[in-house]
């Protein structure tokens, strides 16, 4: 018992001062992308050439980047002759529109708050069921690390449930395989309305590296979704940030 | 003739060179290598010729180091190995679903996967107990937690399991599949995502047989960042799954303790790479860009800060009589039935199986550089959380010696054409045990056939047999003491 206290007070407090303080991100990390159309003159598509996920086109306002499809490999730098792409550190990618994970330029990405009847009826909480169609473990341990006590979601009230009828939506990660297609219909089906739906990771978005394989379909295709979490896997931050703008905690 | 040809982690052999055995020899020669104390590595098939289907076996050699290969055509139905060899159980379950092959004598040829034009998912026959008093608990393929899809099906006696059956398939997205043809823009990326907690563990099996099929020589700096990251991987996940076992017997502090050191291991990948879990690092030829000596400082003593407060969160594990009470005599894998079902990594060595691929089958990677291999022997949950903290201990201590010295020079080389009409398996420890990769090319130097086996394929079987006998309230303990992947099963 002795031991445990001692521990304790050992371990400390970790809990992350967010969205408070500056979340210091490594230097590598690979964000929100910044395309610049200048330096992209010769137009020579090298970096679509580069994309294993078929994310890039060049138009005629530069290069443009579906972030919805993007596995942020940074493959796409290492092509560019002209240095026009590249990564920034800002995590907050998630995006109410499918539209607007379509980037060009160095523009933030936004979110809509809920609207106020639905955020009158969910209160100070968000319940969640996570259902995993096809995901390799990757966005999964991501959403796990929202539990742990350096992220600690549920200071803010979002909690991941066993059951989808004690949820107010589901989190969907995966590209959704044709053997989970059914499952996850149901689990939708068994949450009360209102009801929301997730779509986390490029596969979840878009079928990201898997689309248009035989055996998955494009990700979430047939449920209305309310909000697009970008990366492959999206880092438990982005997660954060996604959800507590579109809880209209902050802009 | 020889029955098997010899060779190498990830050293090709040309295709031509591995004997084609009648069905009756391939057979016995797998059973009697099996009995020398080899392992059957894999056994599937190929493609499709006159007279039949093609499959290769590989059989594993832990002793000298050496990869066995052999193959056979067989027209429709063959006498199955796995009445006399049950770690090929699955592997020939495989066979029969991808090729219609039929193993006569298989006592459950079951689908694995599922794939599309065979019966849905779901719609076929569990094994059944019979007996007025048994019932059955169905679980999934939706669980409880974030984790992924899987349906488990328990016949029970009141609380006692009599038997367990496994049924996978819900993740399968044709990995496989895709590989063929290539090396292609993505293949390396799909290798990361086999099992996305292994996405160094994969990624360097793919690159380490790209490698080999082209006879290209990675850096030793490389190697070493390579051999680093696969290390920092084991400790995040080893870290997190003993706090994830403290959580199911409900200790909390280590719990709540592990959970933020996994994060604070994941950090560190972060920190040589930009992603938490390994994206986009490890590549075909070395690392995908070099690290600054601060860096590597830096990583080195975070790491080493993070064990201390390992072991202080882990020590309240063993201390605790309530946790060691659940811990002991839970979920009991004998030695002998391990090696039988041919379990590989910590569920192995906490079984008492002294087999480690970084040690029996060394490549570059790690040369004359070994890491501590360390082997329990009472194969209970209690042996495989010991044996997560003795690895813990192990690769920090490991990944520290090769920071302090990860050597000079390039961390990339041009990657030369792969070599027409070759065959090479590749094989890394990851945290989960051994990965195996295995390719044949064809005449114009693509990938003909692909052939992933995460760990998992060969210890779910494992876990099944585990829970015989248990109470089914312990079986989220027993599950997660062996913490197997649903996609790296699935592909």
């Amino acid at each position: 018992m002795l031991k445990t206290l001692l521990a304790r007070a050992r371990q400390g407090y970790r809990t992350a001062a967010y969205p408070v303080a500056d979340p210091g991100l490594p230097a590598l990390f690979r964000g929100r992308p910044v395309l610049d159309p200048d330096k992209c003159a010769s137009g020579c598509a090298a970096c679509v050439e580069a994309c294993p996920t078929g994310a890039l086109r060049v138009t005629d306002r530069g290069p443009e980047l579906d972030i919805g499809r993007c596995i942020f490999c940074g493959d796409c730098v290492a092509a560019c002759p002209e240095g026009a792409i590249s990564f920034s550190r800002d995590w907050r990618l998630a995006a109410s529109t499918r539209e607007e994970l379509v980037v060009t330029g160095d523009h933030p990405i936004s979110v809509h708050a809920l609207g106020r009847e639905l955020q009158r009826l969910l209160g100070r909480s968000l319940r969640l069921r996570q259902v995993s169609a096809g995901g390799c473990n990757g966005c999964e341990v991501e959403v796990n690390a929202l539990g742990n006590v350096v992220f600690d979601a549920s200071r803010f009230g979002i909690e991941f449930v066993a059951s989808p009828r004690h949820a107010d939506g589901i989190l969907v990660t995966g590209p959704v395989t044709a053997n989970m297609k059914m499952a996850l219909r149901i689990t939708y089906e068994a949450v009360a309305e209102p009801k929301l739906v997730i779509a986390a990771g490029a596969c979840a978005i878009s079928g990201g590296l898997f689309r248009d394989f035989a055996e998955v379909g494009n990700g979430v295709t047939d449920l209305p979704v309310d909000l697009y979490v970008p990366g492959c896997p999206p880092h438990p931050l982005t997660i954060l940030d996604g959800l507590l703008r579109l809880l209209g905690r902050y802009a | 003739m020889t029955p098997f040809v010899r060779t190498r982690n990830a050293v090709p052999v040309p295709a031509g060179a591995v004997p084609t055995l009648t069905v009756e020899t391939f057979r016995r020669e797998i059973l009697s290598a099996i009995k020398r104390g080899e392992r059957l590595l894999l056994l599937c098939g190929i493609g499709r010729e006159d007279g039949g289907i093609r499959l290769l076996a590989a059989t594993a050699d832990d002793a000298r180091g050496e990869i066995g290969l052999s193959s056979t055509v067989v027209a429709g139905a063959y006498p199955a190995l796995t009445p006399d060899c049950p770690s090929a159980q699955l592997f020939e379950r495989e066979i029969h679903e991808q090729w219609g092959v039929d193993p006569q004598g298989h006592p459950w040829l079951k689908p694995v996967r599922f794939p599309a034009g065979g019966p849905a998912i779901g719609e076929a026959e569990f094994y059944r107990v019979a007996g007025e008093e048994i019932h059955e608990v169905a679980v999934g393929p939706v669980h409880a937690g974030v984790i992924e899809p899987g349906h488990f099906r328990f016949n029970c006696h009141g609380e006692r399991v009599i038997h367990l059956e496994i049924s996978l398939g819900y993740q399968h997205r044709g990995i496989e599949r895709a590989l063929r043809g290539g090396p292609q823009k993505n293949s390396v990326h799909l290798a990361e995502t086999i099992a996305g907690d292994t996405t160094a563990g994969h990624a360097t099996a793919y690159c380490q047989l790209v490698e080999g099929l082209s006879g290209t020589w990675c850096p030793p700096r490389a190697l070493a960042l390579r051999a680093v990251s696969i290390e920092i991987e084991r400790i995040a996940n080893h870290i997190g799954d003993l706090g994830a076992l403290a959580g199911d017997v409900g200790f909390l502090p280590a719990a709540a303790y592990c959970g933020r050191l996994r994060g604070d291991v994941l950090n560190l990948t972060a920190l040589l790479c930009g992603s938490r879990l390994g994206r986009g690092w490890i590549r075909p030829g070395g690392v995908a860009r070099d690290i600054a000596t601060e860096t590597l400082v830096e990583l080195r003593q975070r790491l080493v800060a993070a064990e201390r407060d390992m072991r202080n969160a882990v020590d309240l594990l063993w201390k605790s009589s309530s946790v060691r009470a659940r811990f002991e005599n839970t979920g009991v894998l004998s030695r002998q039935v391990a090696a039988e079902l041919g379990v590989v990594g910590p569920a192995g060595r906490a079984s008492g199986l002294d087999r480690d691929a970084r040690r029996d089958f060394p490549t570059p990677l790690y040369g004359d550089r070994l890491p501590s291999v360390a082997v329990s022997d009472t194969g209970d949950v209690f042996a495989r959380a010991m044996e997560r903290w003795r690895e813990i201990e192990n690769s920090v201590a490991f990944a520290a010696r090769l920071l302090d010295a990860p050597g000079d020079g390039s961390t990339r080389a041009a990657v030369k054409p792969l070599a027409p009409g070759v065959v090479a398996v590749s094989i890394v420890e990851g945290w989960r045990g051994e990965i195996v990769h295995a390719a044949v090319t064809d005449g114009a130097a693509r990938f003909a056939h692909y052939k992933i086996v995460d760990p998992s394929f060969r210890n779910w079987f494992a876990l099944a047999i585990t829970m015989r006998g248990q109470e089914i309230m312990d079986f989220p303990l027993c599950n997660k003491s062996f913490n197997l992947s649903y996609c790296g099963h699935d592909l």
